[in-house]
């Protein structure tokens, strides 16, 4: 499979003097569902913005499926749709304006950008608002549309800068839906988000950047076996007053009716229902007090935070 | 057709669409108040003043000023409408839809200034229409009267997108129409004759860009001019390339655009 995205000792300093890529290596497989994740101020947006030339880079290279950004902008400007973090659209102007004239920019000729314009919109939800203005969407139906017109030119890559960010819970699923369907397509695709369960449920590898490094380049599945020890919260049936004592399971009580218990990865929780059975404890529920992935990725930054500070 | 040269004249398009598409939507906004300013113009100096006036270099007072009142809303026009737009496009970010595309500066360029370009004509058009309710018309030479009006449409329209890459808010959109244009406007013989100044004004007015493009303009519509046409019309295809090339550079630099 061919690499559809290469990043080489890209480095980005601000003319502030602030030095916000510091080398970065990347290199992202055509077809593949792929997060960059990171805390705030890491680096993903400049790494974004470099992609879709609105951030010049200071050094290092840039490839978009064999076509060097310094080379053959041109080309690689045509395999890549970008979403943005904010909205950059003219307010003013109509959602079918919007999409089409978009598709113009790339040289698809009027008619055929009609057509995929109806077909993008209708499948985003937003075919029944296509004469409205752009500002009379709410916030989510904007996303859906900056999503219709980075695809209108059918790129091979796409790359979405937090597209979920204050989307209610329903529509987010939804649009995973239809980011997996692109990809399924074959439509590569890089993720940035806050939401790490987002990452966790669409992406098959991940990339963790922090202070202009990454730090963590792999499978989704291999970081998660990197996960040595799991919060769960039991629901309890009946009200207790002290912890129960629990051999090899931390544990400690929430409130009277919950209790938080730390499960490491070889033990198991088959143990943990046996010792809770005998001191006659009912469990009505159990859920994960944290994603995995948000725990794998507070260790990774705090861990990269202390080597940084010795 | 090679594709590259497709794919951009599709943009041209485009651009140009959007463009015109903009100014004829909020025509309130852009093509009512010139015409209502022209008509204000053509009743108070043209027909009540300009009759105290008397004739000037061999017309009527009225037939004299209606060439540079023209000249004046083209220029205002085109200027405004690229400074505006393009200052828009940057304030609403919605420039990033252009430049993350494989646009090139060259059509970018041509596309805004075609806008301009089209909004001075249309404004011209207006007025020139306009005018003829107030006095007869005749083109002295229509070819000069045509490069003069594109020439000087396209030269403002590129002043207007200088303007609007280096404006950081809406009053510094605002500071060159109002401190620059218009007081070179009314010293650059839409009203007069520059024959009528000491000789020491005379030759400061030739410094003034805008003396040139009315009085080519006036020769074109009736035949009279107080610069020699050659001059007037090398100094505007001098200004309009060294601007393009200004105004492109700036565009690939992505000034106040790129970080």
């Amino acid at each position: 499979m061919s690499t559809a995205l290469s990043l080489r000792q890209l480095t980005k300093t601000y003319n502030n003097g602030f030095q916000a890529l510091k080398g970065i290596d990347l290199d992202v497989a055509e077809g593949d569902f792929f997060a960059l994740l990171g805390p705030n101020g890491a680096g993903k947006s400049t790494t974004i913005g470099i992609l879709s030339t609105l951030v010049n880079k200071t050094s290092g290279t840039v490839n978009v499926f064999g076509n060097d950004l310094d080379r053959s902008p041109a080309a690689l400007k045509r395999c890549l749709g970008v979403v943005p973090q904010e909205f950059n659209f003219s307010q003013f102007e109509k959602v079918f304006d919007i999409v089409v004239t978009q598709a113009g920019y790339y040289g698809i000729p009027r008619r055929l950008a009609g057509e995929r314009a109806e077909q993008y919109l209708t499948q985003l939800g937003l075919w029944d608002k296509r004469d409205s203005a752009s500002r009379e969407l709410s916030g989510g139906m904007k996303r859906r549309l900056m999503i219709a017109r980075a695809l209108v030119h059918q790129p091979r890559l796409l790359i979405l800068d937090e597209p979920t960010a204050g989307v209610d819970i329903e529509l987010r699923r939804s649009m995973w839906s239809f980011l997996t369907e692109l990809n399924a397509q074959g439509i590569t695709i890089i993720l940035t988000t806050h939401y790490l369960e987002e990452a966790e449920q669409l992406c098959r590898n991940i990339g963790i950047i922090d202070h202009g490094r990454i730090v963590e380049n792999t499978s989704m599945r291999e970081l998660l076996t990197q996960l040595h020890v799991e919060t769960f919260l039991l629901d309890l049936k009946e009200s207790l007053l002290i912890e129960p004592q629990l051999l090899g399971y931390p544990a400690r009580l929430l409130d009277s009716h919950t209790l938080e218990v730390q499960v490491e990865k070889e033990q198991g929780i088959t143990g943990l229902f046996q010792q809770l059975a005998t001191q006659g404890i009912e469990v009505q529920s159990l859920r994960n007090k944290t994603n995995r992935l948000e725990e794998l990725f507070v260790s990774l930054v705090e861990k990269n935070l202390q080597e940084a500070g010795q | 057709m090679n594709m590259e040269l497709r794919c951009n004249l599709v943009a041209l398009q485009t651009i140009v669409r959007r463009e015109v598409r903009r100014f004829l939507r909020i025509w309130p906004q852009t093509l009512l108040p010139p015409a209502i300013t022209m008509v204000l113009y053509f009743v108070i100096f043209g027909n009540l003043i300009g009759r105290q006036i008397g004739d000037m270099g061999g017309f009527t007072y009225m037939q004299y000023i209606v060439p540079g009142l023209i000249m004046m809303s083209m220029i205002t026009n085109s200027y405004s409408n690229v400074v505006s737009s393009f200052f828009s496009s940057k304030f609403q970010r919605s420039v990033e839809e252009l430049l993350v595309s494989p646009v090139s500066p060259h059509v970018i360029l041509i596309g805004y200034v075609t806008g301009g370009v089209c909004r001075g004509l249309a404004v011209a058009l207006i007025v020139t229409l306009l005018s003829l309710f107030f006095t007869e018309m005749q083109v002295h030479h229509l070819g000069v009267t045509v490069l003069v009006m594109l020439l000087t449409a396209t030269l403002f329209s590129l002043g207007g997108f200088v303007n609007a890459v280096y404006a950081r808010n809406f009053d510094d959109i605002s500071i060159i129409p109002n401190f620059v244009l218009t007081p070179l406007t009314y010293l650059g013989g839409v009203f007069y004759s520059i024959s009528l100044l000491s000789p020491l004004w005379q030759t400061l007015s030739m410094a003034n860009p805008i003396l040139h493009m009315v009085n080519a303009f006036r020769y074109g519509i009736l035949g009279v001019s107080d610069i020699h046409i050659g001059v007037a019309l090398s100094f505007m295809l001098v200004a309009t390339v060294a601007l393009y090339l200004f105004a492109l550079r700036l565009l690939v630099s992505g000034r106040g655009m790129r970080q």
